[in-house]
């Protein structure tokens, strides 16, 4: 056998070593679960609308949205927030709702 | 040594098989040991594919003709740096150099995945290896760059026009653009056969189609400047096939860049972002099909060619079960919210999205056209520059204006009353630049006076937004405005990052408008002595030069530059006749005015024995800002690029917690 078929063989040897690694454990591990879509999808919803609100409070801040503009579309997105945040947060957030938007608000993200 | 090279893809062909069967298996079958495996598959074709290349590499370099490859791309008289270059130049190392790309993109993307999407990650690594799989059995079974013969005393070299520094970082770049498109592909996919309705794999994959797109965008540049400098005809972009193929998935990709905000910001556009994914792949292979199967010169040539039908065949594979697995999944990819007004920032991102498509499908008709006519009648129809010219004048300058509307508006919606206030600043700025410019003459070209009034509102739009976040970051307690500024482009990477490659973007656009609208071309014979008025330049023919080089006989005509008497130099516009090649390249002489951008190009268009030269006179105006935008794309695109550890935190926490629920 030349060298180089040697080296090639070896090569192959060592990649079947390295694919068969993860047998060599004594016990199969878990497979990574798949999250319930609907715990998931409401994360992606609470994260989203936080991340609106931001947004619309930074649009407003720099002067591209008129008070009025922000005023309609704050209520909305804060009573959408508050649904969705867990119940210890969401109290807070719908105590918020009956108060009127800060003008400007708190602090935003740029 | 080749059988080194043999045995080292057929070991990476078999892993990819593996990988394709074992991780269908284990993600069906929820067997993770299985599923390691095939992933452990993926990261050592990486190493075989490595091994493989080495071997090539060697033998270029030793000059070792015995590969048909080596003897056939480079000779003794070539330069190292163009010997290099050789693993590319032709169809079997370029075939290898993808291979080694997607093998150490999928090694990297599965090792990552493992650590922040697992739960992904099992059917996302048996679509990766059936795409290594296609073009590692292309390599060992198809076009080898490891066949071997009695080997010749010289190689045939290399082909002039490639024998560029260009060259080097070029076609690599490219590579490394269409091969990135494969991991945002593999994992939408992956999303789509675990039926995952979220948006993990955009999360995961945002990253790989930034990079992705940045190398196919900077790459395009690269070659644009290569032809520019090296083909010497005054150009950069001339919608060869070539360069077409590497347009239509960056546009593509482009697209999906926007569209993805939509689905993030609004939870929209899920169909049409997963669709996009699958256009910019099917693209990107499309793109290598069209430069190596040899349809571009013939449908004769193609259907004689070793790879053609087998890409052909690939793309429709890959084309058929995405858009099966696609309307299989329908009722997840259907969004709960939908477009509230026209006037807003989600609407302008569809707009810019529909133009973007319908201009990348526009090209891509051009290209196809020919090749079906000569398919169907026999004889190709040729479709030129004019025709892309038109479309990208019907599509480019909406989407330039779009690129100052969009920053401008709000999501959801935008009142009269607001957009009038915020849309005063940049559209007078803009109406006061083109009025200025007609009063400067610009208006001897309406598209390039639209097209600079539109750069203005542009820059003005983004200035704007760069303005009054900094005043409000520094309103809400930055101590400086310096650290106001870098505190608003910290927070939102992605966005301001954005807005410099739409300044690049920009900059491209007036060095495109100025060069191509406004540029003056004389032609003239001129005898020892003669001289010729350009512009404002003044340009005096002295005689021929003729050198020897390391490869070529270099023959040059020696042309005096000035400007209203002061002499701004000699340029040397000539002809090289490499030796080995038996080929005879046009090299032009170019002269750059750092201070406005504008560039005297000389071409020597036939040099005769006795002296007498053809010479063709180019003035291009602002061309250099093309190059200058590259630059800043680059800085855009690595700020956009660059890791926010806060949003890492926030989608560890979203991810994370949702995972930890499904354990519980």
């Amino acid at each position: 056998m030349s060298p180089e078929l040697l080296l090639g063989a070896l090569l192959a040897a060592a990649a079947v070593v390295f694919v068969a690694v993860p047998f060599l454990r004594a016990k199969e591990p878990p497979a990574p679960l798949t999250p319930a879509d609907e715990a998931l999808a409401k994360a992606e919803e609470r994260d989203r609308v936080l991340a609106e609100l931001k947004e619309l409070e930074f649009d407003h801040r720099t002067g591209k949205i008129t008070d009025e503009d922000y005023r309609r579309q704050v209520y909305p997105l804060r009573r959408q927030a508050a649904a969705l945040l867990p119940s210890e947060t969401s109290k807070d957030a719908s105590e918020q709702r009956f108060s009127p938007p800060k003008l400007p608000s708190s602090r935003s993200d740029g | 040594m080749p059988e080194l090279g043999r045995a080292a893809l057929i070991v990476c062909l078999g892993l990819a098989l593996y990988a394709v069967v074992a991780g269908a298996i284990a993600a069906r079958q929820r067997r993770q040991r299985l599923a390691e495996s095939a992933q452990n598959a993926v990261v050592a074709s990486f190493a075989a594919a490595l091994l493989g290349a080495a071997v090539l590499f060697t033998a270029l370099v030793q000059n070792d003709f015995s590969f048909v490859y080596v003897a056939d791309h480079t000779s003794r008289e070539l330069p190292l740096g163009y010997t290099i270059s050789a693993f590319w130049g032709g169809q079997e190392g370029s075939l290898l150099l993808w291979l080694l790309i997607l093998t150490g993109f999928s090694a990297i993307a599965v090792l990552l995945a493992r650590r922040s999407a697992a739960s992904l990650l099992a059917w996302a690594v048996p679509i990766l290896g059936g795409v290594i799989t296609f073009f590692a059995f292309l390599l060992v079974a198809v076009s080898s760059p490891f066949a071997t013969q009695a080997a010749p005393a010289d190689g045939a070299g290399l082909n002039p026009s490639l024998q560029n520094p260009y060259m080097l970082a070029h076609p690599p770049m490219l590579y490394l653009g269409f091969v990135g498109l494969t991991i945002p592909f593999a994992f939408a996919m992956g999303a789509l056969a675990a039926r995952r309705s979220d948006e993990l794999w955009i999360v995961v994959t945002r990253r790989w189609t930034l990079v992705a797109w940045t190398f196919l965008g900077f790459g395009q540049l690269l070659g644009a400047h290569w032809a520019y400098v090296e083909v010497g005809w005054g150009g950069y972009f001339a919608w060869d096939p070539v360069e077409n193929a590497a347009l239509m998935p960056w546009l593509a990709a482009t697209a999906f860049l926007h569209s993805v905000m939509i689905q993030e910001k609004r939870g929209m556009l899920k169909i049409w972002n997963v669709v996009l994914v699958i256009g910019a792949f099917a693209l990107a292979l499309f793109g290598t099909f069209l430069t190596r199967s040899g349809i571009i010169s013939s449908i004769r040539s193609f259907t004689e060619s070793s790879i053609g039908p087998w890409f052909l065949g690939f793309i429709g594979i890959v084309l058929a079960g995405s858009i099966l697995l696609v309307l299989s999944r329908l009722p997840l990819l259907r969004s709960k919210t939908r477009l509230e007004s026209p006037v807003s920032r989600e609407a302008s991102f569809l707009y810019n999205n529909l133009l973007l498509v319908a201009f990348c499908l526009t090209i891509l008709w051009g290209v196809l056209y020919p090749i079906l006519t000569e398919a169907l009648r026999g004889e190709p129809v040729t479709v030129g520059p004019p025709y892309y010219n038109f479309f990208l004048k019907a599509f480019g300058l909406p989407l330039l204006l779009l690129m100052g509307i969009g920053p401008l508006i709000a999501w959801r919606r935008a009142s009269l009353r607001g957009l009038g206030r915020t849309f005063a600043w940049p559209t007078g700025f803009a109406l006061a630049c083109g009025v200025v410019l007609v009063v400067l003459g610009a208006g001897s070209s309406i598209p390039g006076l639209v097209g600079y009034t539109f750069c203005a509102f542009v820059l003005a739009s983004l200035v704007l937004e760069f303005v009054r976040g900094t005043r409000a970051r520094h309103a809400l307690g930055s101590s400086s405005w310096a650290g106001a500024f870098s505190s608003l482009v910290a927070r939102n990477r992605r966005r301001y990052g954005g807005y410099i490659v739409h300044a690049s973007i920009v900059l491209l656009a007036i060095g495109v408008v100025g060069s191509s609208a406004y540029d003056t071309i004389v032609d003239q014979r001129l005898r020892p002595g003669d001289t010729l008025s350009v512009e404002s330049y003044d340009l005096r023919y002295r005689g021929v030069e003729d050198s020897r080089g390391a490869n070529a006989q270099e023959i040059r005509a020696v042309v005096d530059v000035s400007r209203d008497g002061e002499s701004l130099g000699t340029l040397r516009p000539g002809k090289n006749r490499y030796f080995a090649e038996q080929q005879v390249s046009n090299e032009a002489a170019i002269r750059s005015d750092r201070l406005n951008g504008e560039d005297l190009f000389l071409i020597a268009d036939q040099i005769d024995p006795d002296g007498t030269l053809f010479l063709r006179a180019l003035v291009k105006p602002l061309v250099n800002l093309i190059w200058i935008a590259g630059f800043v794309f680059l800085g855009g695109a690595a700020i956009a690029l660059w890791p926010d550890a806060r949003e890492q935190r926030r989608l560890a926490v979203r991810y994370g917690r949702s995972e930890a629920l499904a354990r519980a």
